[in-house]
């Protein structure tokens, strides 16, 4: 008796920190954003409860066009990171020797020891019309005039996937490290081509940790900022943008939390959608057997 | 979530009882540069009680900030004058200011009557100026010598050569070089959605003509002088900025006038250091304290023969940008009403989901 | 006819040789087992077969073609990993097709092929199963399936037997031999347990330090091994060191280091007098007597005190230190119509015929 007590005690000892920082810094503000997004402005400080932020938005293409562009950019980017951070995931867990292999890991690191901002701003002296590339290009003689490599798509997505590969990474290499060699060698010992290894044994293998990855990295780059703004140029949308706009310059925070609603809704759509159509369910991925 | 705002204050409360009942502190939300460190060591100096935390933040942080806590966690606060009204009607988050303890008698007179007139509601004023400045245009004169009007940014002689900020200034000069007052139709927002409109479809036509629209005065300040971009729309603290390292780039006031605002003093609805604040309020008024303040800020002093307290080389820089006439012309931000920042704000929006 | 053949074969890894010069046959459809210590070089000649390693020098053909320079996934070899490699994301019907696909047969041949294997390894019907809902024994099996599913030339099998807990390890080596009669395949079997090899194989090679010291039958490596080494690895033997004072015939007088002397067969030929030489005695050529009677002229007679009485059914064993401190192990047996008992403390006299014991030259600088 005394010592289920105790039991019980420690359990509540050890939850109440978790319980805590779950309810007090994601539950609760979240049901806060949620509530505010149901207040509707009538006049100066009053408002009533009713959905109109919600008409307001899918009234207003520019949202929700900004939305889809924001999610379709962000499926792109998880897609390249996958494609990018895939190999070098192989090569750190597999390929590379024990001892290289934390110096390597380190090295993947390295971006996250300066801030969004800092590195934003290396792409931007890279490319800028007057920046190092175009210089080089120029002084190589490749091309004829300053070019500008800044301020378009390309540059947020290859932007983007820099910042965020490395968490594609890291799941992948926790579960490439987890497959046995010999798994490989069975696979090849048995008839398999390169290719069908890779299909058959590698990839559904490391799936969790695709999962995992693409996840996590989907999730950071619709809900990033800095590096879209900054290397975004006249035309670039970003949501988290509007969001900004919304709470800070307009004022609004009742429209503003109806677009953190919405966003948190659209990406949560959009990863059980990819579950589904990938055939896995979060929980494999996250406790794998 | 309130009970724990209420027990941090409780504590905060407390600490500040216990540990410092002789220190003070003044939790200052000002501008970045408006608070400069041999400033506020000087402050210090004078007042050793008195200890000066510094938050630079800007217009609509500022708000967002206040708002978020009600009025508290700061006890100074340097909102533009236009700012204020609809701000304080709506969320309430300032408290009148005690023109007595203050030295208004050093201040412009046609500046502090310009802002108490912005400021008051209910017979109660809720802030005075500090300092002032205008938002305008600047060029590098080599490139583009003729530039005059907001709409020369979207001269196709300076095709891909130019930049804005996309914000609510824009807005307002286009509509001025359009030969428009919109200071004029903020009482009627069906009037000025109209001006909006036409002014939304002029930017957006212009879009194609800018390089990028800048974000701060940073990345204004790299445009212009590796030379991507000969001519922009600038606060003028950031062009004078330039004329020191580049004297080629001149801050120009539009021919419609330059648009001017003045960066105010008010004091949070919770602030706890009243006294320290209005100390403050004094201290920079100072004509020494003034003359530092503007060498770190690019902005005049809001106090009475403030030119001639700027530093030389600043002095220098508003004498080749301004003179008399353009001082006369100088356009003030009115004060938004209800309604108006909505327009603005969809307004922006179309500009820069348009495509080119 | 032989379904593998190693010609020379040499793999250097920088300075170090893993596997020096080996040359072997396996005739077909028989079970060939290479035993040795851990790095001896057997894993590695495993991998040169299998084709995930090139050998430096030498040929390997399997039946009668050379296969070097085939890549792994084109050699008709297959090979049962250490640890199995079943693959987890794969059910069984899965696992066993895998190859069937690989090779691009149809999916009726492939369901029927792999259901028939199924019943041949006595599991019919789990093609739906998770590879983690079998046991030990079953999953054993399934990877020899999976291989044999495919009816290759030779068959590897990398110590799967390894991770086996030691009940289920003695069930599962006779019926490993029992499913090597039934697919009728040749075996090539690598093991460092010489229980393993010996029960199971009908040629064994005793491997060490990348080299084979005698290829033979079972029988051959126990009773007549070649080499002190071989001697000594396969199967339980008492080692007594000394040198070769004299020699007559095949027989060979020793002093001992511990001092005395002892008369035993010369296993090998020419050795000189002088040399550093080691006698072999198995256990269970030696017997033990309460008194001591007067020894015949061909046996070898030692006396000593009984240290403890190891008790393991027929295996039992009696420990003996000799009154030179040498340390003896003796068959013991405890039978109803066993013969005189031992407590420890008892004196005894160990006796063994002069031509069971085997003398050969001591292993290098050992």
């Amino acid at each position: 008796m005394a010592r289920s007590d105790a039991g019980k005690l420690s359990l509540i000892l050890l939850m109440t920190p978790f319980l805590m920082w779950i309810v007090l810094l994601i539950i609760l503000p979240q049901i806060g954003i949620g509530y505010l997004s149901f207040q509707e402005k009538v006049g100066p400080r009053q408002y009533v409860f009713g959905v109109g932020n919600y008409v307001e938005f899918l009234s207003e293409p520019i949202y929700w066009n900004t939305l889809l562009r924001t999610a379709w950019m962000s499926i792109l980017v998880t897609i390249l990171a996958l494609m990018i951070g895939f190999p070098v995931a192989y090569y750190i867990a597999k390929i590379a020797r024990k001892r290289s292999r934390a110096a390597l890991f380190l090295l993947c690191l390295i971006p996250l020891w300066v801030s969004d901002l800092v590195r934003a701003f290396g792409w931007i002296v890279l490319l800028r019309e007057t920046g190092v590339i175009s210089g080089a290009l120029q002084s190589v003689g490749l091309i004829g005039g300053p070019v500008e490599l800044l301020y378009n798509d390309i540059t947020v997505v290859i932007g983007l996937v820099y910042t965020v590969v490395l968490f594609m990474i890291v799941p992948l290499v926790s579960t490439l490290e987890g497959m046995d060699n010999s798994l490989l060698e069975a696979g090849y010992n048995l008839g398999g081509t390169r290719f069908t290894v890779f299909r058959m044994i590698v990839v559904p293998y490391a799936m969790p940790g695709i999962v995992a990855g693409c996840i996590i990295v989907f999730m950071l780059t619709a809900g990033s900022y800095l590096t879209p703004i900054l290397l975004g140029g006249k035309n670039s949308m970003w949501f988290t943008e509007q969001i900004y706009t919304q709470f800070i310059t307009r004022y609004n925070w009742e429209s503003g939390s109806t677009f953190g609603v919405l966003l948190l809704l659209f990406t949560s759509a959009v990863v059980w959608l990819g579950l589904r159509l990938t055939g896995q369910n979060l929980a494999s991925t996250v406790a794998k057997e | 979530m309130k009970k724990f705002g209420l027990l941090s204050t409780a504590a905060a409360v407390l600490t500040v009882a216990a540990g410092a009942a002789q220190a003070e502190t003044l939790r200052l939300l000002t501008w970045g540069s408006y608070a400069p460190e041999e400033v506020v060591r000087l402050f210090e100096e004078k007042y050793p009680d008195i200890d000066v935390e510094v938050t630079y933040s800007n217009n609509e942080e500022m708000i967002a900030k206040l708002r978020a806590t009600r009025g508290a966690g700061f006890d100074l606060a340097q909102p533009s004058h236009d700012r204020i009204f609809a701000v304080q009607e709506e969320y309430g988050i300032y408290k009148p200011l005690d023109l007595s303890k203050i030295d208004t008698a050093s201040m412009q007179e046609s500046l502090l009557e310009g802002v108490k007139a912005n400021t008051t509601i209910d017979g109660e004023v809720y802030a005075v100026p500090h300092q002032w400045g205008t938002s305008g245009l600047m060029a590098d004169i080599t490139k583009a010598p003729d530039l005059n009007s907001w709409d020369d940014l979207c001269d196709p002689q300076y095709a891909g050569q130019t930049s804005m900020r996309l914000r609510r200034t824009i807005l307002l000069g286009m509509a001025f070089a359009a030969g428009k007052d919109p200071f004029a139709a903020y009482n009627d927002l069906d009037e000025y959605q109209k001006l909006m409109d036409e002014v939304t479809e002029t930017l957006i036509a212009c879009k194609a003509n800018l390089k990028a629209y800048w974000n701060g005065g940073d990345d204004l300040s790299n445009l212009m002088l590796s030379g991507e971009a000969v001519a922009s729309e600038t606060w003028d603290s950031t062009a004078y900025k330039l004329y020191a390292e580049n004297p080629n780039i001149v801050f120009i006031p539009p021919e419609t006038g330059a648009l001017a605002w003045i960066d105010t003093f008010a004091i949070p609805a919770k602030g706890e250091a009243d006294d320290a604040a209005y100390k403050w309020i004094n201290f920079v008024l100072q004509p020494e304290i003034v003359t530092m303040m503007s060498a770190s800020t690019g902005a005049i002093a809001s106090v009475k023969g403030a030119i001639d307290l700027l530093p030389e080389d600043k002095k220098a820089a508003v004498q080749a940008a301004f003179d008399e006439d353009d001082l006369n012309n100088l356009k003030f931000f009115a004060n938004i009403p209800a309604g108006i920042e909505e327009i603005e704000g969809k307004a922006l929006d179309r500009i820069k989901a348009a495509s080119e | 006819m032989f379904d593998l053949q190693g010609d020379s074969l040499t793999k250097r890894f920088g300075s170090f040789t893993a596997v020096r010069d080996v040359s072997f046959e396996v005739p077909s459809g028989s079970f060939f087992s290479i035993l040795g210590p851990s790095g001896c070089g057997k894993t590695t000649l495993m991998r040169m077969i299998a084709g995930f390693e090139e050998p430096t020098s030498g040929d390997i053909r399997i039946k009668g073609t050379s296969v070097v320079g085939t890549p792994p996934n084109k050699r008709n070899v297959k090979m049962v990993f250490q640890h199995l490699a079943l693959f987890p994301m794969m059910n069984i019907g899965e696992n066993i097709a895998y190859g069937l696909k690989c090779r691009g047969e149809n999916k009726v041949d492939i369901r029927r092929k792999v259901g028939e294997v199924l019943d041949r390894i006595g599991l019919p019907g789990v093609e739906e199963k998770q590879v983690s809902q079998l046991s030990g024994g079953q999953k054993q099996r399934i990877a020899i399936a999976r291989c044999m599913v495919l009816e290759p030339d030779v068959l590897l099998l990398d110590e799967p037997l390894g991770a086996l807990d030691l009940k289920l390890r003695e069930h599962m080596k006779i019926e490993l031999k029992q499913l090597q009669h039934q697919f009728d395949t040749t075996f090539l079997y690598i093991t460092h347990d010489q229980s393993e090899a010996l029960v199971m194989s009908d040629n064994v090679a005793v491997m060490k330090s990348g080299r084979f010291e005698q290829i033979g039958p079972p029988e051959q490596l126990y009773h007549a091994p070649q080499t002190a080494f071989v001697a000594g690895f396969v199967g339980d033997s008492n080692r007594f060191e000394g040198r070769l004072s004299a020699r007559a015939g095949d027989e060979a007088r020793v002093t001992l280091d511990a001092g005395g002397e002892m008369v035993a067969r010369l296993g090998q030929e020419g050795l000189s007098d002088g040399a550093a030489v080691s006698v072999f005695v198995r256990p269970e050529a030696i017997s033990a007597h309460a008194t001591r009677g007067a020894a015949a002229a061909d046996m070898v007679a030692v006396e000593g005190t009984v240290d403890s009485l190891l008790f393991n059914g027929a295996n039992s064993r009696l420990l003996v230190k000799l009154d030179d401190g040498t340390q003896i192990e003796s068959s013991h047996t405890t039978g109803a119509g066993a013969g005189a008992r031992f407590a420890p403390g008892d004196r005894v006299t160990l006796t063994w015929a002069v031509a069971d014991g085997l003398c050969f030259a001591a292993e290098g600088g050992a």
